[in-house]
């Protein structure tokens, strides 16, 4: 009876120990707001760890370790747990977690209406979130949404900006509401003009401006007061090849000093600027990592591009001893010199390309003139994830009664496990 | 409050910029000075014993239907509309500086409008008969009352701004407010039916709401504290009221 009652204790104090571990990172990064509040804080974490020495045992041990890693050590900017927010019937985000590392630079993909403005607007503190967790640079948004606006810049879906001002006023006015200190402000206005080629429309009223300058000025806004985390819902709309590879340099510039996320349809955009890729559909999160290891969970296939100058069945069969199940289809017509463009699928991630070299060295009926390993473009790693997501969406509502996979706790042990 | 300043500036200085601003003060001293002009008219073919000034103050009532909607109801639901107030309120400012600051751009802006008025008085007197008497007492309780009346007025306005992102359904929102206050404040005694006797608390209710009572008990001299009171408590609470709905709205601390 006596020991029941101790592991009783020694599972719940674990579980205040795992929150309070949590605010240990925010005292140390210095955002308790007051000191007594951290001593307690201090107080409770040593009582905590002498705890975890008497009562290491069963499921006790395994939390206690899943708590204090390295892992905890890395300072993240922006934390989300198992957030929520409803519109009335309609669920716009259910249950989205992640973190952004400090420096890094975060993707948001997703169908039109998947929840990633809504996500990006309870991350500002524009709205509030139903239920659930977001903290920006250890701050929770819902209970201090006024210090959280002075660590981040926000770009709005479709950049609205006042149309009567000219491009510096406004600067200038954002710059004051921004609570950018008075000496630093004309030179920081200027600074954030030059990065964006403003310079030139700087005096130029802003309702008169092409998209592509307009949208220029909302980037400037969202970076000029040096924010610890920038949001952009799609800052590359409506912009011209150069523009895009000037704002994709900025952005990319940006990583290492502040957090970014940004959200866009344009996926070979992510892919190159960002470090982690969230796909995002009916409001959950349904791919998360970096492009190539999206590639890897959700494309299941290795594809080759040869230029051959020979028969299709022919190269089938020499094929055949690469792998047994490939699939071999002729992209494109030959040309005048006999060449076709030809792409072999193979299941399975690997690397075939030395074995399909020797296979088409040995057949003197096939000549080759190039081969190819192809990557799978993002678009087919967001058809993929997107449409697996429906589909479980699709077993969940057959099932009845309907089993959720958001329980909170148990997605965290998961991953800090 | 360390932001109001410079919203204030940023608000008048789109006041400044954009021309509707100078074409809606035109309008209103044209139909201004055609109603002064008017009365003078009258004046001339009929003598009477009250000074014009009173009469032309009188008819304040014509210029705020028009002008209060006008200038009030694209303050927030303009800004709502075009998406500018996600990023005002994604910057560390408060709902409480965002109303204020719209609030007393728009009051000085509508000041500015019936200061601009006084130059009928002084034309009116620089050409009059020699032998007439000048008494501004009148003139000063006018003014005193605008100003006055201005508070409640203007902070009707905002409020119904507040409320939509519509700046048609502000417009008429805010009219319909201000009418209410004007013409049902003014007539709650006569509302009631013939044959029924007003209630004792309605009927002390409707000598407070009196809002041509007002009028001409400032523009005679006196400044009654009681109606003080009565516009710069409604204004506060309809200020406030906005800034409840812009926070529950666009959920700012």
């Amino acid at each position: 009876m006596d020991r029941a009652f101790k592991y009783e204790r020694a599972k719940s104090r674990s579980k205040s120990e795992c929150h309070l571990l949590g605010h240990r990172n925010n005292s140390e990064s210095g955002y308790f707001a007051h000191p007594i509040e951290a001593t307690n804080a201090n107080k409770d974490i040593e009582i905590a760890a002498s705890m975890k020495d008497r009562f290491l045992s069963g499921d006790c041990r395994s939390r206690i370790r899943s708590m204090p890693t390295k892992e905890d050590q890395t300072e993240y900017t922006i934390e989300v747990e198992n957030l929520h927010k409803r519109f009335g019937k309609l669920e716009a985000v259910s249950g989205i977690s992640f973190k952004v590392e400090k420096g890094q630079i975060v993707g948001f993909l997703g169908p039109n209406g998947a929840g990633k403005s809504t996500t990006m607007r309870i991350l500002t503190g524009y709205l509030r979130a139903t239920s659930g967790i977001a903290r920006i640079c250890g701050i929770s948004v819902a209970s201090d949404p006024h210090e959280i606006k002075r660590r981040i810049g926000y770009m709005p879906e479709n950049n609205p900006l006042p149309q009567e001002l000219r491009v510096r006023e406004y600067l200038k006015a954002r710059a004051r509401l921004k609570e950018l200190p008075l000496r630093h402000r004309g030179k920081r206005v200027d600074e954030v003009m030059e990065r964006c080629d403003l310079t030139r429309a700087q005096d130029r009223i802003i309702g008169k401006l092409s998209k592509g300058f307009r949208q220029r000025v909302g980037i400037a806004d969202a970076i000029l007061a040096h924010p610890e985390v920038i949001i952009m819902d799609e800052p590359t709309i409506g912009l011209d090849p150069h523009q895009v590879i000037m704002i994709r340099d900025l952005i990319a510039s940006l990583r290492g000093k502040m957090s970014v996320i940004i959200s866009s349809h344009i996926l070979p955009e992510i892919e190159m600027t960002c470090d982690q890729v969230m796909i995002i559909n009916s409001g959950k999160i349904v791919g998360q990592g970096t492009p190539n290891e999206l590639r890897e969970s959700f494309i299941n296939s290795t594809i080759y591009e040869l230029e051959i100058n020979g028969d299709l069945t022919n190269l089938r069969e020499s094929l055949k001893t690469v792998a047994s199940e490939l699939e071999v289809t002729q992209s494109e017509e030959a040309d005048e010199r006999g060449f076709s463009k030809v792409s072999i699928r193979i299941p399975g991630n690997h690397e075939y390309g030395e074995m399909i070299f020797s296979c088409l060295a040995g057949n003197p009926l096939i000549r080759a003139r190039s081969l190819l390993k192809r990557q799978a473009p993002l678009e087919d790693v967001f058809l993929a994830a997107t449409r697996r997501s429906w589909e479980t969406l699709d077993t969940d509502l057959a099932k009845t009664p309907v089993s959720t996979d958001e329980n909170p706790e148990k997605a965290e042990i998961s991953t800090s496990g | 409050m360390r932001h109001f300043t410079t919203l204030l500036r940023s608000e008048l200085w789109k006041l400044l910029v954009n021309p509707s601003t100078y074409i809606a003060a035109f309008l209103f001293l044209l139909i201004m000075g055609f109603l002064f002009q008017l009365i003078l008219v009258d004046y001339a073919s009929d003598p009477k014993e009250e000074n014009p000034s009173i009469t032309f103050f009188r008819l304040f009532f014509v210029p705020v239907f028009f002008m209060v909607p006008l200038l009030t109801m694209r303050s927030i639901s303009e800004e709502r509309a075009r998406g500018t107030i996600e990023t005002l309120m994604t910057t560390p400012v408060t709902a409480t500086e965002v109303i204020l600051s719209k609030f007393v751009a728009g009051y000085l802006y509508y000041a500015v409008l019936w200061a601009f008025t006084g130059c009928f008085h002084i034309l009116f007197y620089s050409f009059v008969q020699e032998d007439s008497l000048f008494d501004p007492y009148p003139i000063i309780g006018g003014y005193a009352y605008i100003a006055v009346s201005g508070t409640l007025f203007l902070s009707l306005g905002i409020f119904a701004s507040a409320l939509t992102r519509s700046q048609l359904v502000a417009g008429i929102a805010s009219f319909s407010l201000v009418f209410g206050f004007i013409v049902v404040g003014s007539y709650l005694e006569d509302l009631a039916l013939p044959f029924l006797s007003l209630p004792e608390w309605l009927d002390m209710l409707a000598k407070h709401t009196d809002v041509l009572q007002h009028m001409r008990d400032f523009s005679s001299g006196i400044i009654d504290t009681r109606a003080i009171i009565l516009y710069g408590s409604c204004s506060l609470a309809f200020l406030f009221l906005s800034i409840l709905v812009l926070e529950y709205r666009e959920g700012a601390s």
